[in-house]
């Protein structure tokens, strides 16, 4: 086996905002579960786009608009390479992730969704991947039911297996939870769903930058992801579907560029994937998206994820450390986040103390609330790792948290 | 280390760690709930009122040191005061700790002067003013729950 290098210092060099100042304190980013920051390849790239090619895309016949179309059709084949999608017609560009989830739900679900029916969701799951499922419940008197969680945050499985069913007609999932760094076992998830006859659609927010996703491998119905937090601009995300399952739903939103033709007695809709892109899309944001995976790919998650493996367990070790310190998720499949409280200190005092110090984290429920009722807590501390960061980063944030120590003693 | 003292001033960590009028009146005249949706900080406020004038208030919850600390404080500085009263006291308060008007005489706030530091922290002003905010509530017989968003 050949060693793989991965050399931090020159990835760093890649991203512009790394040599800040915070407070006078060089930067220490440890927030990328939020969203990542942006190499210099994605931010040339948009200003690439603007400067030089930024038109309208589509049924414009001069040089720009063909070059714009151009970019954005190439954004997408890049998306569907990155996801290892049969064909473009199944990437659809959306907002985010929250965005592809409503689509799913209001297209989907208001379409084959109906009284009686069961969602099937998991407690650890984001408020994206909560409240679309009960808006549609509302509306079509589904059923939203939600498998539990242990201690350590890892789905009951035996719960999973026995709370899914006939009734069941969709389990949303997600792959890798932002509040609790758990790696859900989603390839046992899907296979066991398709044999209960469910279709699965898996929320790839956070697992997308930090392992490779092959949608066939995994054989889902749906994946969800967001450019933001794959290094990529925000305002610009990504529903990947099976072919036919687009094929067949309704559109989400009406509008320009949706269409084939338009009467007032009659209006066709475009072939996928425009059928779901209403209105102007975030052209710049899909090519700087197309620009960011191929950094993540030019590097490559071989040598991505043993760095990354390597960040947590070091932070793992020197957090427990911490006197008070409780971590919140330890999964045996982890990735990216410490999460944690402190005994004596609320997560907010130490969000702020630590940015005394140029550290930044979260602090907050994550747009998690359950998992924070789950564990008894009203917010936790929360420290994500992505490519760039390093072990001397972990220490930092350590001696920040003794500041933090000092001034709220056990 | 200094600018963080000026955030949290001993009497601030003091208030956290031992809150005062940290309790339920039983039967309180008024009674308002308050939520910081942001970072989840919850905190009940109960008041009993004769005439016009605020006899006992105390609060319940839990939160950040600040937002502990701005109620606990809040508590001693408003019992015995009159609605009215306790209503300017409020908006003197909420003009310091958003630096909107810098003509404050913090001198005038007596104790509460100590969450001056907050100006610099803007997202920590909900922290501190989230108490307040259902102080009021309470005050106004508001029956809703009061957020800072």
């Amino acid at each position: 086996m050949p060693v793989l290098t991965f050399d931090v210092a020159r990835v760093r060099e890649d991203f512009p905002i790394l040599e800040r100042l915070i407070r006078g304190k060089p930067l220490v980013y440890l927030d990328s579960a939020a969203t990542t920051q942006k190499p210099r390849a994605v931010l040339d790239t948009l200003a690439r786009f603007y400067d030089h090619s930024n038109a309208n895309i589509h049924r414009g016949v001069y040089v720009l608009s063909e070059e714009a179309t151009a970019a954005y059709d190439q954004a997408r084949d890049k998306v569907r390479a990155f996801f290892n999608a049969r064909a473009t017609r199944e990437v659809i560009f959306t907002r985010n992730s929250t965005e592809g989830i409503n689509l799913v739900a209001q297209s989907f679900g208001r379409q084959q969704i109906g009284p009686g029916d069961e969602i099937l969701i998991t407690h650890m799951e984001h408020h994206s991947n909560i409240v679309p499922w009960q808006m549609l419940c509302e509306q079509t008197h589904a059923r939203l039911k939600v498998v539990p969680i242990d201690d350590h945050g890892e789905l009951q499985m035996d719960e999973f297996e026995k709370m899914i069913g006939p009734k069941t007609k969709l389990v949303s999932v997600v792959h890798l939870s932002n509040s609790l760094g758990t790696i859900n076992p989603v390839e046992r998830i899907i296979e066991f769903a398709h044999k209960q006859g469910a279709l699965v659609l898996i929320d790839g927010s956070q697992a997308a930058y930090h392992m490779p996703v092959d949608v066939q491998a995994l054989d889902c119905d749906f994946y969800v992801a967001t450019g933001h937090k794959l290094y990529g601009p925000t305002g610009i995300g990504v529903l990947y579907g099976r072919e036919e399952l687009l094929e067949s739903m309704p559109p989400f939103l009406g509008g320009g560029d949706m269409i084939r033709s338009v009467t007032f007695e009659k209006t066709t809709y475009a072939d996928l994937p425009h059928k779901f892109e209403a209105g102007t899309p975030n052209v710049a944001g899909a090519v700087g998206l197309g620009a960011a995976l191929d950094y993540i790919t030019g590097i490559g998650f071989d040598r991505i994820q043993p760095h990354e493996r390597d960040l947590l367990e070091y932070g793992t070790a020197v957090l427990s450390e911490v006197p008070g310190l409780r971590l919140i998720g330890t999964a045996a499949n982890k990735a990216s986040v410490l999460a944690f409280v402190l005994k004596g200190a609320h997560p907010h005092d130490i969000g702020t103390i630590v940015d005394t110090e140029g550290v930044s984290i979260r602090t907050g429920h994550h747009c998690t609330q359950p998992v924070m009722d789950r564990f008894g807590v009203p917010a936790t501390a929360r420290a994500s790792v992505a490519m760039y960061n390093t072990r001397a980063e972990l220490d930092h944030l350590v001696s920040a948290l003794h500041r933090v120590r000092e001034m709220f003693p056990l | 280390m200094s600018e963080l003292r000026e955030l949290y001033q001993e009497v601030i960590l003091d208030h956290n760690r031992k809150p005062r009028n940290f309790r339920e009146i039983d039967g309180a005249d008024r009674h308002a709930d308050g939520y910081n949706p942001l970072c989840g900080d919850k905190l009940a406020v109960y008041v009993n009122v004769e005439g016009n004038t605020i006899t006992d208030v105390s609060f319940l919850g839990s939160g950040c040191a600040i937002s502990k600390a701005s109620a606990s404080l809040m508590t001693d500085a408003v019992t015995g005061k009159t609605l009215p009263e306790a209503r300017a006291l409020f908006e003197q308060f909420h003009q310091m700790v958003t630096g909107s008007d810098s003509s404050v005489d913090s001198d005038s706030l007596g104790k509460l002067a100590v969450f001056a530091g907050v100006r610099d922290y803007p997202t920590r002003v909900k922290c501190a003013s989230l108490a307040w905010h259902t102080l009021r509530a309470a005050c106004d017989d508001a029956h809703e729950l009061i957020t800072t968003e």
